[in-house]
């Protein structure tokens, strides 16, 4: 690890002044994956600016036009079993703690947990080329094992896939991300947040250096009564997802009125698709329909040498988390599939 | 007054409270005043030359004290023999900071010492070499052509290579009435023990080294150390009191001890070299290992032809090897067998013993071509074992020394439900998700070395037992109390056994499963000759009523040695040793396997495994909800520490079967998931109901204890327990460890 300064940010704006101060400068709050990638010298800075520290964004608020406001630096931990989440938004606490481990989500935060990097070997081995590391340098995954990588949105220069699972029930609820930089506030859709990697996969986020995201909205709809959230991994706990999927269904009468699902482990951001939930709007809740949605939604998946079992997987997970959602007492904890 | 015996107690580990509260203290907790940190640099590319090595910006940072490389190193031993540790297979050792040679990836190839680990750590990154890289090869299945039966040397001794064929094997197996080909195999896997390797070496001045070093062999490190640097051997002391895991990867001396104590007489200074986890996988590792089998059977199930063949992996430099295919014809009396073991030299560094080595992988294959062959012949799984039983070993031709593995079978059986399985694959189900059950038979050779034991009773009558002999986290410092409590008829809190020490009397290296057999009988040996002592010295006692009277004539019990024809004479130990001016009384012994008794029997341990997964029929997804080992393996010391040795080797059956794997890619040569984040081992979420049974074996052979030693087996028979319930569950075949579940879509 190199040497760097450290210093704790007292406000928003005390924190988006000294992060200017240099281009290498980063925020940390719980710091579960940065300081990880800086002792592999994936990241290298000369200044912390620890956030913690910043009064007004730990917690969750009502918001006036309805629906909350979970605060950036409030932690993983504190969002999954905060109460106005296991009732209102039971999809994004179950997909919280679906992820890392009870240690991790007690230091992780909301805020970082959108802005954590790829899982991917390459990546975090300074020794192999990397165009997300190093722009360039080439994509060591797709010619090599490539098994956790990507099968939808990936490019010719990075299949690296977006690991959270937090983020993957926040795309679900259609989360909005507030940001506060140097020319001062903004908001993205979530959608919008993340990128595909194209060109330039060394860039994850529509996050501008300077920038920091001070909370995230949730809109009134929770989807309580039919939700679930499906993990796929090659171990009970603390692995990442090789598929996940979060689903979000409002029903009548049998009849979807809306319905949302979310793909996590499969492309460099939480993957939707507006031509699946589309065709579902309007149809009986039944494994035949889920069975064509899953079909549109992996429309164009393109797998490679290791991974080509995700296109399937994915499909039967949809298929089989949507029949969770009608259900949603038949979830098990660490978000295995049902019985 | 009789006390109950210690052996049998499942009396908790003495260490226990020490290590729950973080007191004890690892290889890299000892602290002195100007101790030094190195950190060691490694090899980025697999195979090549360093051109060129610049340490001048390392050396540059204030604290840095010196920068070790090939170019700088002190003189060493030139004859690459004194490098050989005594778990070295035939070859020529790998010698650290040797030239400029680059043999595999991560190979070390320098060390920053620095006044802290962070300094160190960061100096590290400064040094800047630049490579020659040549072609090289790590990939196992591309290079069979190229393999070549094993050079043969000392390790041989406790790895027999194959047994010669028997009867005609092609034309049996031709012949034969139910026939089963198969194919299996695993990929690198690496120990990972929780606690890191790490030495400490402390200078003592006048040529005098303390080392505090993780390791499996304080006397191995010792040697090797003396060798290495041509220091005398009473000058090197190799400490390691507590090790926080091993599994064979402290059987060697790891590159890190020899970092630490180059440096620490290069530069008259205390130097600790701690390795961190991507480094962890820059050593020995369990080598991948591709294996063919051929079993023949007659209508009635008697196998009649076997063929078992593995190709295994080592480096360029030793021919590591493993008994991997002789395992079957101990088990199995076919008449007509064939086996074959073969090594492929690839780019990478050796293998070493990771625990239960070769048996884990040979059974795999052959406990789940015996269920292959079980479905062919319509024959329940079980019963094709009773039907091929024997109680001797026809691969040598021999009576075990003990076996009752039979009685495993029919406990094993009767606890698990056995009876209660539907035999068609995919026929038992609950919900989303298929249940399979299914068996295999476990078996680990019972070795039993030469060990060295003191045993003293101490002024104040208690008894003091001294050996080298490390304990690796297994439980021996526990139950060599007990066993040494036996010998006089004392409670375990009257003994002190002192251990982990070169300075003690000579234990080999802890591993094979054979140490309990092997101190313990030291033990024994010395307690023998203390109880014959400390009796002498008492009818030396005025007005002794023991004068004279025969060893047969007493008991030693609590503190007393008592007339067995008159009860109440008695003297206590105290009083002899008040009697011996208040000097404490002691022997040294030297216990010697009886070889031209033991060379007529086979001993091995033995096991039965059970085990029901739950597989989703949809999504693959593979849980080990319930499994029952039965193991006889001779005389069991203590029953808590036994089980635990069990059922830890039954958390790493599911983590071989269904998790662990090194990540290999061989386009660059290197392994690409060196952390624990990524090396994925069982989490609690994956364990659930697992249990133990012990069936005691009454052996008078195999040594005075009666013990075959818990360590390895219970590894070996659960893997491809598991894959044959995954069968069962879903009729589907796996043969390649780790099952991944995305296999079963």
């Amino acid at each position: 690890m190199n040497n760097f300064t450290y210093s704790k940010a007292s406000t928003v704006q005390d924190a988006v002044n000294r992060v200017q101060q240099g281009p290498e400068a980063k925020f940390v709050a719980g710091g579960t994956n940065l300081i990880d990638l800086m002792k592999y010298h994936v990241i290298t800075t000369d200044a912390l600016i620890d956030v913690n520290h910043v009064e007004g964004y730990h917690a969750i608020e009502a918001r006036g036009e309805g629906g909350i406001r979970l605060g950036a630096f409030m932690t993983n931990a504190k969002t999954a079993y905060h109460p106005i989440i296991e009732q209102q938004y039971p999809l994004l606490s179950r997909a919280i703690l679906a992820g890392a481990s009870a240690q991790i989500r007690n230091m992780a935060t909301n805020g970082g947990n959108l802005l954590q990097r790829t899982r991917c070997y390459y990546f975090y081995d300074v020794n192999t080329p990397c165009n997300k590391r190093e722009p360039g340098s080439g994509c060591s995954a797709i010619g090599g094992y490539n098994r956790i990588m990507a099968i939808l949105g990936a490019s010719e220069s990075c299949i690296a896939v977006f690991p959270s699972d937090m983020c993957v029930a926040l795309a679900a609820l259609e989360a909005k991300v507030n940001i506060s930089g140097p020319h001062g506030d903004r908001s993205l859709a979530f959608t919008d947040f993340h990128r595909l990697p194209g060109n330039t996969p060394d860039i994850d986020n529509n996050l501008s250096h300077g920038e920091i995201i001070t909370s995230i909205d949730l809109p009134s709809k929770g989807f309580s009564d039919n939700y679930s959230y499906l993990k796929l991994r090659d171990r009970n706990s603390y692995a990442f997802a090789l598929v996940s999927v979060a689903t979000a269904l409002e029903l009548e009468d049998g009849i979807v009125r809306e319905s949302r699902i979310a793909l996590g482990g499969v492309a460099h951001k939480p993957w939707r698709s507006a031509e699946g939930e589309a065709f579902l709007q309007g149809k009986e809740a039944t494994k035949e329909n889920f069975t064509r949605v899953a079909e549109i939604i992996l429309t164009g998946a393109a797998g490679y040498q290791y991974n080509s079992f995700k296109i399937e997987l994915a499909k039967r997970a949809i298929v089989r988390n949507c029949m969770m959602a009608l259900n949603p007492e038949t979830q098990l904890p660490g978000a295995q599939p049902s019985r | 007054m009789s006390l109950t015996a210690s052996i049998g107690q499942p009396i908790s580990r003495l260490e226990g409270n020490l290590k729950v509260t973080g007191a004890a203290k690892y290889s890299g907790d000892y602290n002195v005043a100007g101790l030094l940190y190195g950190h060691v640099i490694n090899s980025t590319i697999t195979k090549g030359k360093i051109a060129q090595i610049s340490t001048v910006k390392a050396k540059a940072l204030p604290g840095v004290i010196q920068v070790f490389t090939h170019e700088n190193r002190p003189s060493l031993a030139w004859f690459n023999q004194m490098y050989a540790d005594m778990d070295a297979p035939p070859g020529s050792p790998f010698r650290p900071l040797y030239d400029g040679e680059i043999r595999y990836n991560g190979q070390p190839i320098g060390l920053v010492v620095a006044e802290t680990f962070e300094l160190a750590r960061y100096a590290a990154t400064l040094v800047e070499v630049l490579y020659e890289n040549e072609t090289f090869s790590t990939n196992l299945e591309e290079n069979v052509a190229d393999a070549h039966t094993p050079a043969l040397g000392l390790a041989t001794m406790l790895k027999p290579p194959p047994p010669k064929p028997t009867g005609d094997f092609e034309t049996a197996f031709a012949e034969s009435f139910a026939q089963v080909t198969a194919d299996y195999s695993h990929g690198t896997e690496h120990h990972n023990p929780l606690e890191l390797f790490a030495t400490t070496t402390i200078y003592e001045g006048d040529g005098k080294l303390t080392i505090y070093d993780k390791t499996q062999g304080t006397v191995n490190s010792q040697l090797y150390v003396g060798n290495v640097f041509g220091l005398k051997y009473k000058d090197v002391r190799v400490i390691s009191p507590f090790v926080g895991g091993a599994f064979g990867s402290g059987l060697r001396p790891q590159y890190q001890l020899f970092m630490s104590v180059m440096a620490s007489l290069e530069l008259k200074r205390s130097v600790r070299v701690t390795l961190d986890r991507s480094q962890m996988f820059t050593f020995g590792h369990r080598p991948p290992t591709l294996q063919s089998t051929r079993f023949g059977a007659d209508k009635d199930g008697k196998i009649t032809a076997m063929n078992h063949s593995a190709i295994a992996e080592t480096s360029r430099f030793e021919d590591y090897t493993e008994v991997v295919v002789n395992w079957s014809h101990m088990l199995y009396p076919a008449p007509n067998t064939l086996m074959e073991y073969k090594l492929v030299n690839l780019d990478v560094y050796s293998p070493l013993d990771m625990r239960s080595p070769g048996g884990s992988t040979g059974l795999h294959a052959i406990e789940s071509t015996m269920d292959e062959l079980a479905y062919k012949l319509n024959i329940d799984p079980l019963q094709l074992r009773l039907i091929n039983y024997s109680d001797r070993d026809e691969s040598l031709d021999r009576p075990y020394s003990s076996k009752e593995l039979k009685q495993c079978f029919l406990q094993g059986a009767e606890k698990f439900g056995w009876a209660n399985r539907n035999p068609e694959p995919g026929s038992m189900r609950n919900g989303n998700k298929l249940i399979g059950h299914g068996m295999a038979t476990g078996i680990w050779e019972a070795n039993h070395l030469p060990a060295k034991a003191e045993m003293i009773i101490t002024k104040e009558g208690k008894l003091k037992v001294n050996s080298a002999v490390t304990d690796i986290g297994t439980g021996t410092m526990t139950i060599m109390a007990q066993i040494a409590a036996d010998e006089f008829g004392l409670s375990v809190e009257d003994v002190v056994f002192s251990y982990g020490d070169s300075k003690k009397p000579f234990a080999p290296i802890q591993g094979g499963s054979f140490t309990t057999s092997t101190v313990g009988s030291a033990i024994k040996a010395a307690g023998k000759a203390l109880r014959k002592k400390l009796l002498k010295k008492a009818g030396l006692m005025d007005n002794s009523a023991f004068r004279g009277v025969p060893i047969s004539e007493v008991i030693f019990d609590n503190g007393y040695i008592i007339l067995k024809n008159d009860p109440e004479v008695s003297v206590s130990l105290r009083d002899i040793i008040l009697a011996n001016k208040g000097k404490e009384i002691k022997t040294n012994n030297l216990s010697v396997p009886n070889v031209f008794k033991l060379k007529k029997y086979s001993r091995a341990a033995h096991s039965a495994v059970f085990v029901e997964v739950e597989v989703d029929q949809e999504l693959g997804v593979v849980n080990v909800t319930r499994a029952l080992t039965v193991v006889a393996a001779g005389r069991i010391i203590n029953p808590k520490t036994a089980r635990s040795q069990i059922l830890g080797g039954m958390v790493w059956s599911i983590s071989k079967a269904l998790r662990e794997e090194t990540i290999v890619d061989h386009g660059l040569g290197k392994y690409m998931n060196q952390n624990l984040g990524e090396y994925h081992i069982p989490v609690h979420a994956d364990i659930h109901d697992l249990d133990v049974i012990f069936v005691e074996e009454n052996d008078t052979i195999i040594n005075e204890l009666g013990t075959k030693g818990v360590g390895e087996i219970g590894l070996v028979g659960m893997p491809p327990a598991i894959a044959n319930a995954i069968y069962h569950a879903t009729g589907k075949r796996i043969n390649q460890f780790p099952i991944h579940f995305d296999s079963l879509l």
